[in-house]
């Protein structure tokens, strides 16, 4: 089974990506499987995906907006935010919007090309799981949340900021 | 000066940990190129023509004496016995090891200094008016709040890979000198009818490929709101703009896109869901901050000093300095004084570590042990006595620091060029030089008066030539090294972008063509008027017909 870092440990993961412009006969092969499946895919087909076996959960690329999800929002377990780039930044505004601002609880997942040197920031965003590029030793990544002690801003880990602590 | 807490101190020693670590698996090849390209890069670290070339954070311009011999240990350890000051109040050196990097990153957080997020497509340093504390005038002294942002700037999780670089500055002196109209954020200190200290808030300046100048996008933002607001115009801009061209990738292509209106109603948007939020400034912050910027211990002194008085009197070199590079105070019986980095044979900004060292033992001498630097590339002692003037003139001679030729058209604003940077199209030093050895003459220099120069290599515009009164940028035509000449650029309050004056100069033509220029103005100036004045009445025409004219 493929492995996850969630909450700074590996994890297995159990979760199937979708592919962008998938269909709904494309399903029929992850019968029972946990998906997690485009937002175009799901806010088209919503309803006749959520009547299969097994659990939905949406992926965003990074032109799109979690507002996107309405208030589908609150009922999904699992956000993943795509990276099509790594020095893609837009992905770190959806989870702060994500968490701060509409609220969300459940897992935000970071998928695509995630690397070790960015994990730091996305956690801080609010990201809690992380799908690593296929070539990250995910072993040696766990150190990079360690890499700060402390952070100036307000942010989803530490919602008050260090001058109010300080 | 801000002085680091244990915070401060940790993180900073947080990221050298980190870039220590980074550098070693570039080097071992667990890290490819293009991922350590931005980490380096948000440590300073570009890989230039010749040699690396690391640019040191000198946060809003400020340095302690402490800071500049620590620079001059760096200069002689680690590159070539020189540094390069730049127009972003940082420091470059242009021949350091990779592999020593970490190292040196090290000596800097010793005295508080580091090279983060001083290149990359994130925040930048902020900078400011390089007399905020002590000039005439002031509203508020801006480094408080500079600080406030270098803070909350730093590291910020959010904003580390935004569609490009991003540069703030904020100006509280009457007479801005930060260029700040010209900057992804321009913050102006305002103070209300009720005597209510906030900013007015530009958006969407910049100089580059597109220079425009910042639109408001509000006219007066209560202090404590600064770091949500902030935040609201990052988060918009890191969310919509564009990533598909590097090219427009800055805000003021967004803001231009989005139009202004509409950028504001998103950004008035996203900061409703921040305002008055956690990041909400407190009183106790900025006391905090304030305290670290106070006053030195200046005497009760006269306003004038006689000393002073007799000095000008008896040496008319002291005297054409004075007149040039001496400003006023708040303080009676103080001025405020520019070491212009601007001789003849060296590069504009540049400076040996033997210069530094004597610079610093000056500002123990003369000036409470503190220094800044100018987006014009020069050093300033802020706080001198009046009657110290005439010493300390001559202990700069010593060092053949005293050049008097601040705001004259030799005062001249450079980037590296195409002797260092890679990203130049052609050299810009030796076009500064061959100007500045044109206009030799130190009386015809006066009588040209006020006038600024400014090179820039590329179109990246690092040495601000849209708002030069005569703007030279450097271009590649078909291999060749050509100069396009603009002209009626200023970044005084009435921030202006230069009209270009029609086909580019060959190199050996431009000191020429500068020349015929200055000789426009001469012929046409009104008494008192200033290039740039006599520029804005006459219009671009005569000067056009004098630089094309055929030579019969």
């Amino acid at each position: 089974m493929p492995k996850l870092i969630k909450k700074c440990q590996i994890i297995d993961d159990q979760w199937v990506l979708i592919k962008e412009n998938s269909q709904l006969e494309d399903l029929q092969a992850y019968s029972g499987q946990d998906l997690i499946v485009p937002l175009v895919f799901w806010l088209a087909e919503r309803t006749r995906i959520q009547q299969r076996s097994g659990k939905t959960a949406v992926w965003l690329n990074s032109n799109e907006v979690p507002q996107s999800l309405g208030s589908d929002l609150h009922n999904l377990e699992v956000i993943a935010l795509n990276f099509p780039i790594f020095s893609d930044g837009r992905a770190y505004s959806s989870a702060r919007e994500l968490r701060s601002n509409l609220g969300y609880k459940g897992e935000i997942r970071a998928i695509g090309d995630v690397l070790r040197d960015q994990l730091f920031y996305m956690s801080r965003c609010g990201f809690d799981a992380f799908l690593m590029r296929d070539d990250q030793n995910l072993e040696r990544a766990l150190s990079a949340f360690n890499d700060f002690t402390e952070g100036y801003q307000a942010s989803v880990d530490k919602p008050i900021p260090l001058f109010r602590r300080r | 000066m801000y002085r680091y807490d244990n915070y401060d101190h940790q993180m900073l020693a947080d990221r050298i940990a980190q870039f220590r670590h980074q550098t070693e698996r570039f080097l071992k090849g667990e890290l490819a190129g293009p991922e350590f390209l931005p980490l380096r890069l948000q440590n300073g670290l570009y890989v230039q023509r010749l040699a690396p070339m690391l640019r040191i954070a000198i946060p809003y311009g400020m340095l302690s004496s402490r800071q500049l011999r620590k620079l001059a240990h760096i200069a002689d350890y680690y590159d070539k016995g020189y540094g390069h000051f730049t127009t972003r109040q940082n420091i470059q050196f242009n021949w350091p090891a990779l592999v020593d990097v970490p190292d040196i990153l090290a000596h800097l957080a010793e005295v508080e200094m580091h090279a983060i997020q001083t290149s990359g497509n994130c925040i930048r340093n902020t900078t400011t008016d390089q007399f905020a504390g002590c000039a005439v005038n002031e509203i508020e002294d801006s480094r408080p709040y500079c600080e406030i942002i270098r803070q909350w700037s730093t590291f910020h999780p959010e904003f580390a890979y935004l569609p490009r670089k991003f540069k703030i500055a904020v100006c509280g002196t009457v007479d801005d000198q930060a260029a700040t109209q010209v900057h992804d954020i321009g913050l102006f200190i305002v103070k209300s009818d009720t005597g209510e200290i906030g900013f007015r808030v530009l958006v969407g300046g910049g100089l580059g490929r597109t220079p425009v100048i910042g639109k408001e996008i509000r006219s007066f933002l209560p202090k404590q709101h600064l770091l949500t607001y902030l935040d609201a115009i990052l988060r918009v801009y890191n969310r919509e703009g564009r990533r598909d061209n590097k090219y427009k990738a800055r805000i003021k292509i967004l803001v231009k896109e989005t139009g202004v209106e509409l950028f504001r109603e998103k950004v008035e948007q996203e900061w409703l869901a921040l305002k008055d939020g956690p990041l909400t400034l407190t009183d106790a912050e900025f006391l905090r901050c304030k305290q670290y910027f106070q006053d030195p211990e200046y005497k009760e002194l006269p306003e004038d000093s006689p000393q002073l008085l007799q000095a000008l009197g008896e040496n008319v070199l002291f005297a054409g300095w004075y007149n040039r590079n001496v400003s006023a105070h708040k303080k009676a019986g103080y001025a405020i004084v520019t070491i212009c980095l601007k001789q003849t044979g060296t590069a504009p900004g540049d400076i040996t570590s033997d210069q530094m060292n004597f610079v610093a033992d000056l500002a123990d001498s003369y000036s409470f042990g503190e220094l800044r630097v100018s987006h014009e590339q020069n050093i300033i002692l802020a706080d001198v006595e009046k009657s110290a003037l005439y010493a300390l003139w001559q202990s700069l001679k010593s060092q053949k620091l005293n050049s008097d030729n601040r705001g004259l058209l030799t005062d001249i604003i450079c980037c590296p060029g195409g002797d260092f940077c890679s990203l130049a199209n052609a050299k810009s030093i030796p076009i500064a030089e061959s100007i500045q050895r044109r206009f030799g003459d130190a009386s015809r220099l006066r009588d040209i008066g006020a006038l600024s120069l400014n090179i820039s290599g590329c179109m990246n515009a690092c040495g601000h030539h849209h708002v030069g009164n005569i703007g030279i940028l450097g271009v590649d035509k078909k291999g060749a090294e050509f100069y396009q000449i603009s002209l009626g650029g200023s970044v005084d309050n009435n921030t202006a972008l230069g009209q270009i004056v029609g086909p580019s100069f060959a190199q050996e033509e431009v000191p020429g063509v500068v020349e015929k220029i200055v000789n426009v103005y001469m012929k046409n100036r009104q008494s008192g008027e200033r290039f740039v004045e006599t520029f804005n009445r006459v219009g671009i025409d005569p000067f056009k017909e004098e630089v094309y004219a055929k030579a019969d």
